[in-house]
């Protein structure tokens, strides 16, 4: 066993996160967390929808950002998919999927406003580069063969239609399907930096310590999410896509001058602007490197390492929740299916900011409770990913049950696919690190945020680009990896 | 669905994307995001009604998230008058020329910061910025606050003659003044800075209770708050008009407008009074 490479690598990653937890800061500081954890506890298990005049405009909102975002995501991505072979596509889609959905919002936040734009584009350009990626893969596992007897001067789109598309149809249906849900965390999250939707309210009303309405919000969200594959029907989708750009908004009317600006002064280095050339450029930029740069890229790295390893467990832990061979098939096992998903769905859905801010009562600032917090929400995820996987598989009848089961039967199996994913998950658990300014952990996203808040958009650019470039590495890392453990990326894999 | 997008998207961006250009400009105006944020639009619907019947102009007001987006939305001209902290004010009136700031709350012209402490850290109340306080944890509010962050900041480099990353085991953001005070509350910081008038509505309020934590020090005073109205704004709304914004703003006498600021009342004010923000900003190298 031990001379796997699939175990060596899994114990690199594991020995590498204790070398990190070494010089990592992990002290317990708090007094007397319970005087606002009880008022939270109080306020979350006894809702308050009644101070909401604005719920449901709040949830129309996070579902048409989500419904547009998404669907011109898609949309592009499968454009871009039937191209991917080229470098320059591959390196595109690799960049604007490497930059976070909120850097997205705070950057057309910048010249854009207050727009609908902002959120729509906001979710649409990261993931058209998800999607492209994704699709390209899933075309390319699809059979050669039928390409072949297609009759001459068949058109290409009707080739691929009738060819490709035809077998690799329910995979892209369902990966489109997992990535609505995906973008309505999206859209909710958006919220936080002001647009109008489920996030906007959650934010205030936590920000505020009113716990009765963060609880209804939260109900609320999960619930959506929850109840997805009820109401998400396959002929009803073009309905909502129809409805969905109707049902963002106003917002503010866009000054196109301030379109402009941003790219010709705001992002232009200062020592440019000022007319110091390139002889300014050199010490400004050695001070964002050191000042900002370097200090959070070790930051985020330390961070990274051990929340993944964190996430990798949990998910381990998680999955037989959601897992037919351990819940049952008969009317008691689907009653315990169904709270086992909701308990994911409550993991996977909470804001990891949420996560993050109750954790730090408890613990005290430190990075223990940015830890705890990635792992359970990234560990929520990839739990029912890795458990509606499992229900693939067919055991046989007289199969061991209990922990032997766990242990010699379905996680041997299904640890391939859960370390795909886990690599998968990986470059987004480094993207995710950016919010925990107020733990006091400053990573490289905290130190973008802090330019972004002084309104120094030529500095947030450098970091946002060193952010990318991390990312990238870290996905050019993971997938050979992926292939040198030979770990097929499938459908359901999600990036 | 991908393929049957295509179809639908053609059509529906554009009209997504000329809906909102073709509606008339009203006067529009935000604020910072200081406290209780979600009464904000409840609070500020008022004072744009009364702003509404002063001017005879459509007033509308709108929430934002941050500071920054706050200056943002001025300096895009997507809004044209905004209550702002201190430093966001000079940020804003940097890059918007012509504009002025018309006037402050009473209170604004002193404005405090008060530092507290939780009561584990033994510090007693008015112990000022002491050498015990090394290696505790410290929180600000929002980045981009004056009494939250910047004149905290100074203050405490004033004292120890270094950052406050290095005097201090961890430096947090809590994101603002309320969080600040029930972080410090519960001791999960020893220690934070906050806005004096946030800290006293806590307090009346009964969100905070004194045996757990203590004002250790209250800085010198300084100005902070401010209603600017960017440059230019008479060409567009009529001769005078910014003028008349202002004597609208020094003439609000109704206790339930006021109370949602909280300000007893606005008193005139220019550009040059917020002098001192400025070069402490450049000092703390917040400003360029």
């Amino acid at each position: 066993m031990w001379h796997s490479a699939t175990v060596r690598t899994s114990l690199g990653f594991v020995a590498l996160a204790l070398v990190c937890l070494l010089m990592a800061d992990f002290q317990i500081s708090a007094h007397d967390p319970w005087a606002e954890l009880g008022r939270l506890f109080l306020g979350v298990t006894r809702p308050s929808f009644s101070a909401m005049d604005y719920l449901g405009e709040a949830v129309v909102r996070t579902l048409a950002f989500a419904f547009v975002g998404v669907g011109l995501g898609a949309a592009a991505g499968l454009m871009l998919a039937l191209v991917f072979r080229h470098r320059a596509v591959r390196t595109t889609c690799a960049f604007i999927r490497a930059i976070h959905e909120l850097f997205w919002a705070l950057i057309f936040l910048q010249f854009f406003g207050l727009h609908p734009l902002t959120g729509v584009l906001a979710i649409a350009i990261p993931y058209a580069g998800i999607f492209a990626k994704v699709y390209a893969e899933i075309l390319d596992e699809s059979d050669p063969q039928p390409s072949t007897v297609v009759p001459h001067g068949t058109g290409v789109v009707s080739a691929l239609a009738y060819t490709r598309f035809s077998q690799a149809w329910p995979h892209l249906a369902s990966y489109t399907a997992y990535r609505l849900e995906c973008g309505l965390r999206s859209s909710t999250v958006l919220g936080f930096v002001g647009m109008p939707t489920l996030g906007f309210y959650l934010e205030s009303s936590f920000a505020q310590g009113q716990y009765a309405t963060v609880g209804a919000l939260l109900l609320l969200f999960y619930a959506l999410i929850a109840t997805l594959k009820l109401w998400a029907r396959p002929r009803l989708l073009p309905l909502y896509l129809l409805a969905a750009p109707f049902l963002l908004g106003d917002g503010l009317p866009i000054r196109w001058q301030s379109v402009s600006r941003f790219f010709t002064e705001d992002i232009v280095p200062e020592p440019l602007r000022q007319g110091e050339g390139v002889a300014g450029l050199v010490p400004w930029l050695g001070d964002i490197l050191a000042n900002d740069a370097l200090p959070g890229l070790w930051n985020t790295l330390l961070l990274t390492q051990i929340a993944l390893v964190a996430t990798g467990l949990l998910a381990l832990m998680l999955y037989p929740l959601v897992s037919q061979h351990f819940t049952g098939r008969h009317a008691a096992g689907r009653v315990r299916g169904a709270l086992g998903h909701g308990v994911l769905v409550i993991l996977r859905s909470t804001p990891e900011y949420l996560l993050a801010f109750i954790l730090l009562q408890l613990w005290g600032p430190s990075m223990l409770p940015a830890v705890v917090a990635l792992a359970i929400h990234n560990g929520g995820i990839i739990g029912h990913l890795v458990g509606q996987r499992s229900n693939q598989i067919t055991l046989r009848p007289d199969a061991p049950r209990g922990i032997e089961r766990y242990a010699f039967e379905l996680t041997p199996r299904l640890y391939g696919p859960f370390l795909a994913l886990l690599f998968y998950r990986w470059e987004i658990i480094m993207r995710e690190t950016a919010i925990l300014g107020i733990l006091g952990i400053a990573t490289l996203g905290f130190h973008v945020d802090s330019a972004i808040q002084e309104i120094r958009f030529d500095r947030a650019m450098i970091l946002i680009l060193i952010t990318a470039l991390l990312n990238i590495g870290v996905d050019v890392l993971a997938r050979r990896l992926r292939n040198r453990l030979r770990l097929r990326h499938t459908a359901s894999c999600e990036p | 669905m991908p393929q049957r997008l295509s179809f639908v998207l053609p059509v529906a961006l554009p009209l997504l994307l000329a809906a909102p250009l073709v509606a008339a400009d009203p006067f529009v105006f935000t604020a910072i995001p200081d406290e209780d944020e979600t009464r904000l639009q409840q609070r500020f619907q008022k004072v744009a009604d009364y702003l509404a019947d002063e001017l005879e102009v459509e007033v509308r007001f709108v929430p934002v998230k941050s500071y920054a987006a706050a200056v943002t939305a001025f300096r895009n001209d997507q809004v044209q008058l905004a209550w702002f902290g201190g430093l966001s004010g000079v940020q804003a009136r940097e890059r918007v020329p012509g504009s002025r700031a018309l006037a402050q709350g009473v209170e604004d012209a002193e404005f405090r910061t008060y530092f507290i402490a939780h009561e584990s850290t033994g510090l007693d109340e008015d112990t000022g910025l002491v050498d015990a306080m090394r290696d505790m944890t410290f929180t600000f509010g929002s980045k981009g606050s004056t009494s939250g962050r910047l004149m905290p900041e100074h203050y405490l480099r004033q004292a120890f003659g270094e950052a406050p990353e290095a005097v201090f085991s961890r430096v947090g953001f809590s994101g603002n003044h309320s969080r600040t005070a029930s972080l410090v509350a519960s001791g999960a910081y020893q220690l934070g800075a906050l806005n004096y008038t946030v800290w006293e509505n806590e307090l009346e309020a009964g969100n905070i209770d004194l045996d757990g934590v203590e004002v250790v020090w209250k800085t010198p005073t300084y100005p902070d708050y401010q209603w600017t109205i960017r440059g230019g704004i008479d060409e567009r709304f009529g001769e005078g008009f910014a003028d008349r914004v202002q004597q609208a703003l020094l003439d609000m006498d109704d206790p339930d407008l006021l109370e949602s600021f909280p300000r007893s009342g606005f008193i005139p004010v220019d550009n040059d009074d917020y002098e001192v923000i400025r070069q402490v900003g450049q000092q703390l190298d917040i400003l360029d």
